[in-house]
């Protein structure tokens, strides 16, 4: 009856910031059950890192075959755990893949499947929670009616709380069969050594006030500076100054982070609708009519061209003076 | 080919979000409907494979006689013959069961459905249809190539793409990069006329149960007014960011 995360790595082997918020939602989640936290990993090495955030078992998964991420293949997994420890209640996070495979795992499961899940379940019996709808315009109280349950907890919704827990390893060997590897990764193309959106506790977004993709060093130096993630608006990136990948809103990421500094983004709805989940939102903007000021926590009405190269110096100097 | 594009009835994204019935029911009052806007990247897409590749390409909806005109209007972008499953909309797995009927009966080769819905955001159909039916799947799709029953496709993932091939039959779950923004079709005269002629085939939904039922909305608490600095005080920016929102 433990609850099952599925604690995710990166492709260096490494647990996820996300593992280990879902693991703290877990354990909390897990406390009020009375129950205990059992984590699935992938071709992890070492897992004595949840420990730190109150897993009491994990199931190591160990196969070459699953070295690129496959939706059907690790839903199996996730299917065969959960059936193992004959689970009621399976945790994932909002990454690309564990959204990918998350309705997968419901249907092996006969389960109910809840994406976008903020902060703790409303009510145990019956089992209502939280979670975000039209697109962040609302959230609504969700009932799931079956006795198996998956949840995808929305990131930076919970964050991390550290709980010290005696961690059990176990080697786990699920059965996977050529059905599972229908869908073949052919190459991946990834940006090395650069803070994804997915990834990123602060965000710097440009939009079309920038003028053109010639000035986007302005955005990527005030985002060194500040260890984020470069973003872009809709019509940025549909003018094709900046990749799809960097396009948030509500047609392209999603951005749940700590910092959302907007530059030159005026603010339609459909963008704010993709990073209101953030926490802090700043917005510089030479025209003080703006819609993103109506939901920014902080404003700077003015040129950008003038305010981010002062505001870039002036965080650097404060990072080499406050760390 | 046999192509399905599973279309959602969701409200225009400008729309205001109200609800009605103590809070308990979405306020449809003044709301105009649109095309899922992930869908109509998969229908554009679709219409490509149809004028290309000599495929067909039906569309589908599991909702009441309201959400005909969002069938209509992918009739005349090009689609070939509608189907409306009248049911309403109960939960994800709900109308999964209803689409997957659909795919059975009509033997589609590739179904495609935005990976999400702008409405209830769950993001759970095209993972429960091939989950239900055992075909391939690829969500996150931002392009896709079919040679026979080959197919080919780039899958968005965390911080860049994946290249990643399979076989027919295939549900894709669609967004944008299937096509451009700039592709997106407007209905023109003619599309709107012919569109009248075409068939759109109401079925009678299946026995099925929904295993999820939102049992209350909320809006967001009002936020408080944004903080305006001076532009020549940045340190300002950078204090209020360090001490009070303790975020730098």
């Amino acid at each position: 009856m433990s609850i099952l995360i599925y604690a995710e790595s990166s492709s260096e082997g490494k647990f996820k910031k996300v593992a280990f918020e879902l693991a703290s939602y877990a354990k909390k989640v897990a406390e009020s059950m009375n129950t205990t936290v059992t984590a699935v990993t992938v071709n992890n090495a070492d897992a004595s890192e949840l420990s730190k955030y109150g897993v009491d078992k994990v199931l190591k998964v160990s196969n070459d075959k699953l070295k690129n991420f496959t939706a059907k293949a690790y839903a199996d997994v996730i299917k065969q755990a959960a059936e193992k420890e004959n689970v009621k209640l399976v945790l994932l996070s909002s990454t690309t893949d564990s959204l990918y495979m998350a309705p997968l795992v419901a249907v092996a499961l006969n389960a109910s499947f809840a994406s976008n899940v903020v902060g703790l379940p409303v009510s145990m019996s019956p089992f209502q929670v939280k979670r975000t709808a039209f697109s962040n315009k609302a959230f609504a109280i969700t009932e799931l009616e079956t006795e198996v349950k998956v949840l995808s907890l929305a990131k930076n919704s919970y964050g991390l709380v550290e709980n010290a827990s005696t961690l059990a390893q176990e080697d786990f060997a699920a059965a996977l069969n050529d059905g599972d590897f229908s869908v073949k990764v052919e190459s991946v193309e990834k940006a090395s050594g650069k803070v994804t959106i997915a990834d990123a506790d602060v965000v710097v977004s440009g939009g079309r006030g920038l003028k053109g993709p010639e000035n986007w060093g302005l955005v990527e130096d005030l985002a060194a500076v500040l260890g984020a993630a470069t973003a872009c608006s809709k019509p940025v990136s549909d003018l094709g100054w900046r990749p799809h990948s960097e396009h948030v809103g509500q047609t392209g990421k999603p951005v749940a982070t700590n910092l959302y500094i907007a530059i030159g983004i005026s603010g339609a709805i459909q963008h704010i609708a993709g990073i209101n989940s953030s926490k802090v939102k700043v917005v510089i903007n030479s025209d003080p009519e703006a819609p993103f000021f109506k939901v920014a926590d902080y404003g700077i009405v003015g040129d950008a061209f003038d305010i981010v190269p002062r505001l870039t110096a002036k965080l650097k100097e404060f990072k080499a003076n406050n760390s | 080919m046999k192509i399905l594009v599973c279309i959602s009835h969701v409200p225009d994204t400008t729309s205001k979000i109200n609800f009605t019935s103590g809070d308990a029911e979405f306020d449809t009052n003044g709301v105009q409907f649109v095309i899922n806007p992930n869908d109509e990247f998969g229908l554009t897409r679709a219409i490509w494979f149809q004028e290309q590749q000599g495929a067909t390409v039906t569309v589908v909806n599991v909702g009441g006689p309201d959400t005909e005109p969002t069938l209509r209007k992918a009739l005349a972008i090009g689609a070939n013959e509608a189907i409306r499953v009248n049911a309403a909309p109960k939960d994800g797995f709900f109308v999964a069961t209803q689409l997957a009927e659909v795919i059975k009966a009509g033997n589609y080769d590739l179904v495609i459905a935005g990976k999400e819905s702008l409405d209830y955001n769950g993001g759970m159909v095209p993972g429960m249809l091939a989950g239900i039916l055992g075909y391939n799947f690829v969500n996150s799709c931002t392009d896709l190539k079919i040679d026979g029953t080959s197919a080919m496709a780039s899958r968005e993932i965390d911080g860049g793409k994946e290249i990643v091939s399979t076989s027919l039959p295939l549900i894709i779950g669609g967004q944008k990069g299937l096509v451009e923004e700039k592709d997106l079709k407007i209905p023109n005269m003619r599309g709107i006329m012919t569109a009248r002629t075409k068939a759109l085939n109401v079925l009678e939904p299946v026995s099925s149960e929904a295993t999820t039922k939102a049992v209350k909305f909320e809006k967001p608490a009002p936020k408080s007014a944004v903080k305006l600095i001076n532009a020549d005080n940045l340190d300002e920016l950078i204090s209020l960011l360090h001490n009070e929102a303790k975020v730098i």
